[in-house]
């Protein structure tokens, strides 16, 4: 197996907004080896979005190379794009983004049940919620969990799928210092246990200083890289 | 995903906004109640007329003087002249009996009570030609007809009203337009007819209405000339039959026959293009109001794409294929309507019972017929209408990009 778990190369994305083009990305080449944890920092317009998006296969680049897990993205149409999504990466959003009137046990399932698993998603996703703590909330729903419960929730979602990489998007911007540091403990711990790489997309510098490699961008183009 | 697994996650997200899903389904229930009413109605109305029709007697065509429209002038009228022609079994082999008949309406009293009713002059040969029975007494007999007998069979409506009672009438007297008539027979009840009660009916000797009653010109005039055939299948050969000797009688040019033959046949087929038109332009109109119902769920269906646009991208970004998305949304709108139609279903059935009640107490025999039919093409049509407005809405969720959705407020 290849050592990088991400590979871009001169990655471009460039957005039409009217007559204006709007140069996103310019030519990011970067690498990410597999089990490293690593953090994206940026100010806002630096690209540091789009650049999440185009590793989590949200969406294409204009143009460059990107392997994911040993797969070319680039050329995929949307369900591969979404198969992709589906098999390889996790995401943690900054505002949890559970799904309201179902249980934490079903919130942990949903990409199970688009991965076309048929026996003992349950099971899966009732192992998931324990390995973040939550074994005793399976059938809370998200509005009677704390917001700390709730992104172990969306970080369990994240892992059900055994994925290459998880993807987070400012994972404690909606908690406080406290409870936010229990998260990144949490996902520190998964890492060093499991070997998922983590990215994580913030503006946080404490946040980002737990990372072993930190990627400042600006204007679309990676500034420099530093070892945390 | 499975369907079991997409049908309960939708009903989740149809039950978590109560009010909107069952204001939506409601245009589909009033849909397909008004097309299952209608439907319902219409099968009631054509049974209850064609009831009625096979009720008047079978193998039965009428004859009556004057054309099909008025290029016929001057019609000679029918008389008993015509009927004894007919009624030759080996000039008209497929006819069985012939009955000729004087009608009109006449005052029949006793004591103090007062009643119009249909008089009819009859021939015994009427009985059998008509499918006429008594529920006590006599049938009118050839006697009575060269006697010109001053005797009366009574509907059990005018026994009704004259008597209070229907039974124990025999020997009593009546007074037909004054004159005094002896029953002798009360006629079994009939039921409604196409052109009233046949209850209401008093039948006297032919030769008695025709000299005193009902005096037409010339005398020996006839009214119709009901004629039996002497099966169903010779009905067309009877007709012809008829034809030829009265128009040979009247010296009719060809083609200008001054006469009419009406046969059951085509009063019930008249009768059920009738309540066939009338049923599937009500049908319409309620399946107009289907259609609104239609509009309503993608009008719901849109705003609720739009209220779960983050939803939608979430979903997406776990994984969720186009096909996935789609087959979610379809399956609410789907639902909404299928749920809706079978709600209609009940509430038609409903309607239709309550007008069978309502005709029922007001004297009316008349049941609304509910069939598998109607309901299953309620069913499927309220189905595919839901997939049909349902596809737009669940396309434009289906296509939606992820990236643009997640950051959607």
């Amino acid at each position: 197996m290849d050592d990088n778990v991400i590979v871009t190369h001169d990655l471009t994305k460039v957005y039409k907004m009217g007559l204006v083009e709007v140069h996103a990305l310019c030519g990011v080449s970067l690498e990410i080896k597999r089990g490293e944890v690593v953090a994206i920092m940026g100010a806002s317009g630096s690209g540091k979005s789009t650049l999440m998006n185009t590793l989590g296969c949200l969406d294409q680049p204009t143009s460059g190379e990107y392997i994911l897990d040993g797969e070319i993205v680039a050329d995929l149409d949307d369900d591969q794009l979404a198969d992709i999504r589906n098999r390889k990466v996790g995401f943690v959003f900054q505002s949890f983004n559970l799904l309201p009137r179902s249980t934490a046990l079903s919130n942990v399932e949903l990409p199970l049940r688009y991965s076309g698993i048929t026996s003992g998603r349950k099971e899966k996703a009732r192992l998931a919620l324990e390995s973040v703590g939550l074994s005793d909330r399976i059938d809370h729903r998200p509005a009677e969990l704390s917001g700390g419960q709730q992104q172990r929730v969306a970080i369990a979602r994240a892992l059900v799928n055994d994925p290459a990489i998880i993807m987070a998007d400012e994972p404690t911007g909606n908690l406080d210092s406290k409870v936010g540091q229990e998260i990144m403990d949490l996902l520190l711990n998964l890492n060093k246990e499991s070997g998922t790489t983590l990215i994580i997309i913030t503006h946080d510098r404490k946040i980002a200083a737990q990372a072993q490699r930190i990627i400042r961008l600006h204007d679309g183009r990676i500034r420099k890289e530093v070892a945390a | 995903m499975n369907i079991w697994r997409a049908v309960i996650e939708a009903l989740e997200s149809l039950n978590g906004n109560k009010m909107r899903s069952g204001l939506t389904m409601l245009g589909i229930v009033i849909g397909v109640g008004a097309v299952i009413a209608m439907l319902a109605l219409g099968a009631g109305a054509q049974d209850t007329i064609l009831g009625s029709l096979s009720g008047i007697g079978t193998n039965l065509l009428f004859v009556f003087s004057g054309g099909e429209d008025e290029s016929i002038r001057n019609p000679e009228p029918l008389t008993m002249g015509d009927v004894d022609a007919l009624d030759d079994s080996f000039f008209a082999p497929s006819i069985q009996a012939v009955a000729p008949v004087l009608q009109g309406n006449a005052e029949v009293s006793h004591g103090g009570e007062v009643s119009t009713v249909t008089l009819t002059g009859i021939t015994p040969a009427y009985f059998p030609v008509r499918n006429y029975t008594v529920i006590e007494g006599e049938e009118i007999t050839e006697e009575h007809i060269l006697g010109r007998a001053s005797v009366i069979l009574l509907g059990v409506e005018v026994a009704d009203t004259l008597f209070g009672r229907r039974f124990g009438l025999i020997g009593e007297t009546v007074r037909v337009e004054g004159q005094p008539f002896r029953v002798i027979g009360i006629l079994e009840e009939r039921g409604g007819g196409m052109m009233g009660s046949q209850d209401n009916e008093v039948l006297v000797p032919f030769s008695t209405a025709q000299a005193r009653i009902l005096r037409r010109s010339p005398a020996d005039r006839v009214d119709v000339i009901f004629v039996q055939a002497v099966d169903a299948d010779s009905v067309l050969e009877a007709e012809e039959e008829i034809s030829q000797i009265i128009s040979q009688r009247h010296r009719n040019a060809i083609g200008e026959n001054d006469f009419t033959i009406f046969s059951q046949q085509d009063m019930v087929d008249t009768a059920s293009s009738i309540t066939g038109i009338l049923t599937t332009f009500i049908g319409g109109i309620a399946a107009i109001s289907l259609l609104v119902g239609g509009i309503g769920i993608m009008n719901i269906m849109l705003v609720s794409v739009t209220e779960r646009t983050r939803e939608i991208g979430l979903r997406k970004a776990l994984g969720a294929r186009k096909r996935d998305i789609l087959i979610q949304f379809l399956t609410e709108s789907s639902l909404l309507s299928l749920v809706g139609g079978i709600i209609g279903i009940f509430l038609g059935w409903a309607i239709g019972a309550i007008v069978g009640l309502i005709s029922a107490n007001s004297g009316t025999d008349f049941d609304p017929i509910v069939s598998l039919g109607a309901v299953l093409l309620a069913t499927i049509f309220s189905t595919v209408i839901g997939l049909f407005f349902g596809i737009y809405p669940a396309n434009r969720a289906a296509n939606l990009v992820p990236v643009e959705a997640l950051r959607y407020e």
